[in-house]
């Protein structure tokens, strides 16, 4: 009686035992939200992410100076002069804080993640990466990748709600053995035979997730949704494996190149300059294979910690202690970080364009938006946040302007993004940052 | 309304009894507990919790149930600290599809350890009937045992069932009766049953049932799950009765493994989670190594169980102990000679040593500063913060630290000067004056920690004061802290937070100020407090079901405000 239910249970998805029969549900998987088959011949698939720094720029140094194509860059922008085409700038858009306190580098970049100016360190609500994850990153191995150059998994800016933050990778090689170990299926395999173990992997997985409606009895109405959370996770895993039973499609672009040797991981700018490029390198492979279509990159955290060798103040130090340099107008030491952050920048965005996809490159396909948590950071501005935009999301961004805000609630982006990835929304925000007007100067 | 309820509590005798040798191996004598019924203040409890098990208490249940040999290879979502501990933090995180995929992967991986050639005949036990085919029986007993601790409660027959058809199904699937067991028990290791500590109601609602006692229980002294005899002693009702439970916190308390629990308590309240990301400039601090980091934290709660173990010594006295333990690695930074080549020795600061307590130790000192330099307004606000659960407030938003810190100031050579001239500044002063008399007495010690008697050629001055009372140096800021009552009320208030997993609720005020008296009365007596807490109905005390709500209580600490403080 109740073992033979429970054997019915167990056993869905897995007598048989071959790939055939499980196949027929997972289409779905294969399929977008707006029922573009990912079949060979059809457009490539479209990727967002996030590219964070901490502790803004030098606003003179910084902004360009015209609006609109070609813009005039700045001394502090100058390496991204190579891709100008490629990057959009937006600037003077701002968080209102609608009468919270400012928390020191931690309103302006959760306010212009989730569009409400926050009350503590964390967010109850989703930021704008998970809900286009939600949207365009379903059918994927992975939902998204988080990533950290500083080696800290705490430095991380994505939020599903409720608190929780997605944890970032702290390594290259941990990033790349999540992608690349043994559970990868290379796309452009000759043979494809599906993995037992994935199925079996798959109907455990799906025997636990069972367990909730007991589980959900006992418990009161916030662990119910912290479960919750628990068991979503557990199916985005559950999906994971049931991928691996199908045969991928085919993707020209990828390529697998060597794992990266073990590196030191820190806050030293310079193992934080290797680390992320390498991390670069690997996501854009990941992203050339077909793993993942959301990715979130930290640079460094919103109070930076990057610190030179023989120095003995931070980033984020610099920023409030050091002198103002009459003769420069700025901040010397603290404006080399930003210097070094900004290369890092242009590195990610070169690492986006080194890959050839289709008739133009990876980033092509891509949209990368890129932000600080202050304007300013020694006064802690969060009008002015500087934010980027680089790749055309498969044609539908006009890449390479720039576009003044005039202190327009930065919310106006955050909208705009998910309306260029398909979220089905016509306002965004909170309280006095609720807007339904979208930056129409970068839709094509 | 406050109602009363007579309770056997354990006598003031007793703890003399065992005051008098150390906690290992002295057990109490049974009829000391039932001395005299006192008064025991009521309480309506907070809800039951749902607590996620930290990256430290996976470990160590995978230690106790699978064996020390079983390796955990991965990383674990990084734990989260909420309202001042990690503990309270548990009640509140989840987990993320990263963080499922990597107790997936580390699951799996225990579990294909468990049955592999090497481990099998310990772990399985059994014999299957044919390697190649399922065996009902024998995957029955390996589940039911090893899921019963896992769960830390019995499986029932339903779950069982289940268990046994997984493996089942899955040896079928793979033609091999470990490989199918291995995935089955794989499941069981990525199940919210095991990896949350998920609490429950007795009937009666005003209670945890026996299991959800037994796990509060030894994670509260143990950081480990219940073992087996804990098990059997819920499932026997022992622990509803007060002289089952008894039993069990005397059993619990007088074994060694009670010095892990506390250890635990202490890593989390002084935030050594922090030692993890710790990174010194090598240019500027050439001592420094991941070596000196970790002998660092481990100093520290070696000289906190010495003291408060071993020597059963009062709490506040670890403010002013020069008893600690050194490495090679350790003496370097201490510049003190240490005779062991690899290990530890025990060390005793001289009495005209600029050290003594906790705080002037560089797993206190050396953990609260900059990379490249010592800071004093973090260390004043990690010892308002977290030794006396005093919360600082934010800077403001436009502050300028343009003079603050830059140590090549060639007018201001010294940290005192920087923040002196910081606080002429009026926005500044306020939480500057909460903060800055504390961390500046801590000054000759660098920002690893060494000692020092001048900054920039200028000598340092350490003297302050803090509530009234002053200081001239580190040692007597130790003594200070040690008479101050908020250090007291700090770590009572933490031990319960730590134990509960949330923020005391309104109707345990009373409790508290009853557990803060009994602490004094006890000399101040650590495991006095454990056994206090763990004996009590207080501690095992839920709301009413269905009236469940997630702990969202004010911090009880007082929170200082600038304008308090500026008198």
């Amino acid at each position: 009686m109740i073992s033979s239910i429970n054997r019915r249970t167990v056993l869905r998805g897995m007598l048989g035992g071959s790939a055939i029969t499980v196949a027929l549900p997972f289409l779905d998987c294969f399929l977008n939200t707006n029922g573009t088959a990912l079949a060979s011949g059809a457009p490539m698939p479209v990727r967002f992410g996030t590219w964070f720094w901490g502790c803004g720029m030098t606003p003179f140094r910084w902004t360009p100076t015209t609006e609109g194509r070609d813009y005039e860059i700045g001394d502090e922008l100058k390496a991204i002069a190579p891709f100008k085409d490629q990057v959009s700038v937006l600037s003077g858009f701002g968080v209102s804080l609608d009468g919270k306190t400012n928390i020191p580098h931690i309103s302006g970049a959760l306010g212009l993640r989730t569009g409400l100016a926050p009350d503590s360190r964390t967010s109850d609500i989703p930021s704008v990466d998970m809900l286009i994850a939600e949207q365009i990153g379903k059918d994927s191995r992975f939902r998204s990748l988080e990533m950290a150059a500083t080696g800290n998994p705490r430095d991380s800016y994505s939020f599903r709600g409720a608190g929780v933050v997605n944890p970032s990778e702290e390594s290259p090689i941990a990033l790349y053995q999540r992608i690349f170990g043994p559970e990868f299926q290379d796309p452009n395999a000759a043979n494809f035979t599906p993995d037992p173990r994935a199925m079996v992997q798959k109907s455990v997985l799906s025997t636990v997730a069972d367990q909730r409606a007991d589980l959900m009895k006992k418990v009161g109405a916030a662990d119910r949704a912290r479960l919750d959370q628990y068991f979503t996770s557990l199916r985005q895993i559950e999906q994971q494996f049931a991928l691996q039973l199908e045969k991928p499609p085919p993707a020209e672009a990828c390529v697998v190149s060597a794992a990266p040797e073990e590196s030191e991981v820190g806050t030293d700018i310079r193992d934080a300059r290797r680390n992320h490029k390498l991390m670069a390198e690997i996501l854009a492979m990941a992203l050339a294979c077909n793993q993942t279509k959301v990715f979130n990159v930290v640079f460094s955290d919103s109070a930076s910690s990057l610190r030179q060798a023989g120095r003995a103040t931070t980033h984020h130090q610099l920023t409030h202690e050091e002198q103002i340099d009459e003769a420069l107008g700025y901040q010397p030491e603290a404006t080399h970080f930003i210097e070094e952050s900004m290369a890092a920048w242009g590195e990610f965005v070169g690492a986006m364009s080194g890959l050839r996809e289709g008739d133009g490159i990876l980033l092509d396909n891509t949209l990368v938006f890129a932000h600080s948590d202050t304007e300013y950071a020694k006064t802690h501005n969060v009008v002015g946040i500087p934010v980027m935009l680089a790749g055309k999301a498969g044609g539908r961004v006009k890449s390479g302007i720039h576009v003044k805000g005039n202190g327009d609630p930065i919310t106006r982006i955050g909208l705009t993004l998910q309306q260029l990835m398909g979220v089905p929304v016509d306002k965004w925000g909170t309280k006095s940052m609720i807007t339904s007007k979208s930056v129409s100067e970068i839709i094509a | 309304m406050i109602a009363f309820q007579n309770i056997k509590r354990i006598s003031v005798a007793a703890i003399a009894a065992i005051t008098a040798c150390t906690v290992v191996g002295c057990a109490v004598p049974s009829d000391t507990a039932k001395d005299g019924a006192v008064v025991e203040v009521a309480t309506d409890g907070g809800p039951p919790t749902v607590r996620r098990l930290t990256a430290e208490q996976y470990r160590q249940s995978i230690a106790d149930i699978f064996g020390e040999d079983i390796t955990v290879a991965g990383r674990f979502e990084p734990d989260v600290r909420a309202e001042g501990l990690i503990a309270v933090g548990t009640a509140q995180v989840t987990v993320t599809p990263s963080g499922f995929e990597q107790y997936n992967s580390i699951g799996r991986n225990i579990a294909a350890q468990t049955v592999s050639e090497e481990h099998r005949d310990r772990l399985v036990q059994c014999v299957p009937a044919s390697i190649g085919e399922a065996d009902d029986v024998c995957a029955r007993e390996v589940l039911g045992r090893i899921g019963q601790l896992l769960y830390r409660r019995s499986l029932t027959d339903r779950e069982l069932d289940t268990q046994v058809a997984v493996a089942r199904a899955a040896t079928a699937e793979l033609d091999g009766f470990y490989e199918g067991l291995e995935f089955a028990l794989a499941g069981l290791l990525v199940a919210p049953e095991f990896l949350f500590r998920v609490e429950t109601a007795a009937p009666n609602g005003r209670e945890l049932e026996a299991y959800s006692k037994a796990t509060r229980l030894s994670f509260f002294l143990w950081n480990a799950p219940p073992d087996a005899e804990l098990l059997d002693a819920a499932a026997r009702g022992d622990l509803d009765t007060s002289d089952g439970l008894t039993a069990q916190v005397e059993r619990l308390m007088t074994s060694p493994r009670v010095t892990d629990g506390v250890r635990a308590f202490f890593a989390d309240m002084l935030g050594f989670e922090e030692f993890d990301e710790l990174a010194k400039d090598s240019t500027i601090y050439p001592a420094f190594s991941l070596k000196v980091a970790n002998d660092a934290r481990e100093q520290a709660l070696r000289t906190i169980t010495h003291h408060l173990i071993d020597l059963q010594g009062d709490y506040r006295g670890l403010f002013t102990t020069r008893q600690t333990f050194m490495t090679r690695a350790l003496g370097a930074v201490y510049r003190v000679p240490v005779a062991t080549e690899n290990g530890w020795e025990p060390y005793e600061f001289a009495p005209d040593d600029p050290r003594a307590g906790i705080v002037t130790q560089i797993g206190f000192v050396g953990l609260h500063s900059h990379p490249g330099r010592s800071s004093a307004t973090l260390r004043g606000m990690a010892v308002r913060e977290l030794l006396m659960c005093q919360k600082v407030p934010l800077p403001p938003n436009d502050v300028d630290f343009s003079v603050v810190q830059n140590t090549d100031n060639p007018v201001y050579k010294t940290a005192r000067e920087r923040l002196t001239a910081h606080r002429s500044e009026p926005m500044c002063a306020g939480c500057h004056k909460i903060t800055d008399p504390i961390g500046l007495a801590l000054e000759k010690f660098d920002g690893l920690g060494q000692f020092r008697e001048t900054e920039n050629g200028v000598a340092i001055d350490t003297s302050g004061e803090l509530e009234g009372k002053s200081f001239r140096n580190a040692v007597e800021l130790g003594e200070v802290l040690s008479g101050v009552s908020a250090t007291v009320s700090c770590v009572v208030d933490n031990v319960y937070r730590y134990a509960v997993g949330r923020m005391l609720a309104p109707s345990e005020t009373a409790w508290r100020t009853q557990l803060i008296a009994d602490f004094a009365e006890n000399g101040y007596n650590f495991t006095y407090m454990l056994r206090r807490i763990a004996l009590s109905p207080a501690f095992y005390r839920v709301g009413e079901a269905g009236e469940i709500q997630h702990t969202n209580m004010r911090h009880p600490a007082t929170e200082l405000t600038p304008q308090e403080n500026r008198s």
